[in-house]
């Protein structure tokens, strides 16, 4: 029973537990056992025992993995970093409690880059997580424990946050769903910031349909959040079974040589446009100008804000104390030298640069008027398709150490992502097939809240395409 | 090339205790940074209005009514030097500006 019950979507065990067929604490428990015995890193804890389910409610206890960076109350929140070791936070984040006032169940808490920090989730305290396709490789990041989780089956779903792609990537690296919803759709309280006019909390999940259940019980407007807005309309399970009339955008820009995109990955994208034409789907090309601007733009942008956010840290409330007897100044900087790792440094110096008298306009304003550019970019776009599409990722999951020494090449890696987190409109990344054995990522992205719409495209392509991510979830294929 | 003055200036402002090697490498690495994210300077961005937040809210606003927010003893759980009046802090001392 237990192989058949693993291979159940989370949106269908809750339909067999709401239909009396299936009991929410034997699906906790196989997960609870999987989660337990994971070895690949994916989690920084894992709940003793189940929690009470309410099995009439609308996610009937199903089980959901949070990134570690959702402050839940009691439970470790240490957003991967030394700085918070055993935080045990006093209350928690708004989407947690949302998903569990619909009824879901906490699982576990998963590993992530520091502070989200990072493309490959190497830059956990905690350590690296392993790509279950190939447990030499990464899984991506900054959810790669929520990513590996979810596709190695050792959790139904998971929560994770996108900044500049830390949902999609990750989902493309591991043969899963990722959906970064359009920002302020959902909360970001209890959210342990990184870039405040970036973070958006967001579903990854085994299929569409799953990613659609858990985003309608997370978005909506919170007294605790002043950028969270309403969601416009409800979301819905999608139902699409063809493209028939949807202009797909493929932009220039994002697709070529200059994102470094592999063959590999630009054939699976290309014989999945190919499966959306013969959905109907009309596909041309469309540019976005600025695109190839948006990394540079971000990498001003998101430290700048990092480094604003992480100056929380500093030995006094709560977490890391270094020093407490020397004088309150140098307590702070070895507070903080010995609690972040080095990517973190790395970015709270960049941020505090471009941020610093002098410099001030030259690179934080320059780049937020090149995030005006490509915010029109995409509006411009969208005049005359109906979605931008484009592979998630240059490349499939590489292997550990690769680019750990390089962080300019790591951060190449969220080329084709970082443009919609600028623009903050929804994007989905879902499994387009394989390149020698590991998963590629396909992206849809749609203006503001058009989720539905976007989840009903990425289900009709989801449908045609067939994607097999079972060989992950029964021990890896190689 | 960053200076090794200029790292050094960031970091205090940044509360960062840097060993030197830390430093050589941090100059090295942020260099290669910066030199890749500054051909954005050299785009015609003339009247182009910055973007500090996509959403278009203005002042969200509450009623000014009080509420009750976290007990001193619960906030104060987690500090590494909870003190009756608070959060312990060691002295500013000589460093205090």
């Amino acid at each position: 029973m237990s192989g058949e019950l693993l291979d159940l979507s989370a949106a269908a065990a809750a339909a067999a537990i709401r239909a009396g067929e299936l009991e929410a604490g034997e699906l906790f428990e196989l997960y609870r056992a999987r989660a337990a015995a994971d070895d690949l890193n994916a989690f920084i804890w894992v709940a003793d025992e189940a929690p009470a389910a309410d099995g009439g409610s609308p996610l009937a206890g199903v089980p959901l993995a949070v990134k570690d960076l959702f402050c839940t109350e009691g439970v470790p929140s240490q957003s991967g970093s030394k700085i918070l070791e055993d935080y045990r936070p006093p209350y928690t984040a708004t989407v947690v409690r949302k998903l569990a006032d619909a009824g879901a169940t906490l699982l576990a808490k998963t590993n992530q880059d520091e502070f989200a920090m990072g493309s490959s989730n190497e830059n956990s305290a905690y350590g690296p997580v392993l790509n279950p396709w190939d447990r030499a490789r990464v899984p991506g990041g900054s959810s790669g424990g929520s990513a590996a989780a979810v596709a190695a089956g050792l959790a139904p779903w998971a929560l994770g946050t996108d900044t500049g792609g830390s949902i999609r990537q990750p989902a493309a690296f591991s043969g899963i769903v990722g959906l970064k919803p359009t920002y302020g759709a959902c909360s970001r309280f209890g959210m342990i910031a990184f870039a405040s006019s970036l973070d958006q909390a967001g579903p990854l999940t085994r299929d569409v349909t799953d990613a659609a259940l858990l985003l309608r019980h997370m978005v909506g407007q919170d007294a605790n959040d002043s950028t969270s807005l309403a969601f416009p309309e409800e979301v819905q399970l999608p139902s699409r079974q063809d493209l028939s009339g949807v202009r797909l955008g493929v932009p220039e820009e994002l697709i070529g040589a200059e994102g470094g995109i592999e063959p590999g990955v630009r054939a699976s994208f290309d014989a999945a446009l190919e499966q959306a034409e013969k959905l109907g789907a009309i596909i041309q090309p469309c540019t976005l100008p600025h695109a190839p601007h948006a990394l540079s733009a971000y990498y001003i942008i998101a430290p700048a804000e990092a480094s604003a956010n992480l100056a929380r840290f500093d030995g006094v409330r709560y977490g890391l104390r270094v020093g407490g007897d020397v004088d309150l100044t140098t307590m702070y900087s070895r507070t903080r030298a010995q609690g972040f790792g080095p990517e973190v440094k790395r970015r709270i110096m960049l941020g505090t640069y471009a941020l610093s008298s002098g410099y001030y306009d030259a690179y934080y304003g320059t780049a937020q008027r090149v995030r005006t550019r490509i915010a029109d970019d995409f509006a411009a776009a969208f005049g005359s398709v109906d979605f931008i599409v484009t592979p998630t990722a240059p490349s499939t999951a590489f292997e550990l150490g690769a680019k750990s020494d390089d962080p300019l090449a790591m951060y190449l890696n969220d080329f084709c992502t970082v443009p919609m987190s600028l623009a903050g409109i929804p994007a989905i990344s879902i499994p387009c097939g394989l390149s020698d054995g590991l998963p590629v990522g396909f992206q849809l992205a749609g203006p503001a809240f058009s989720e539905n719409r976007l989840l009903d495209a990425a289900y009709a392509l989801e449908q045609a395409l067939g994607f097999d991510g079972s060989p992950a979830r029964n021990g890896g294929a190689a | 090339m960053l200076s090794p003055e200029v790292v050094d200036h960031v970091a205090r402002l940044a509360r960062l205790e840097l060993t030197d090697a830390e430093r050589d490498k941090m100059a090295v690495e942020l260099s290669k940074i910066l030199d890749h994210i500054e051909a954005i300077q050299q785009l015609d961005l003339d009247g182009v209005e910055p973007t500090s937040h996509v959403v278009d809210v203005v002042n969200a606003l509450r009623a000014d009514v009080p509420h009750r927010s976290l007990d001193p003893e619960v906030a104060l759980a987690s500090a590494p030097e909870p003190t009756p009046a608070g959060f312990g802090v060691p002295s500013p001392g000589a460093s205090a500006e």
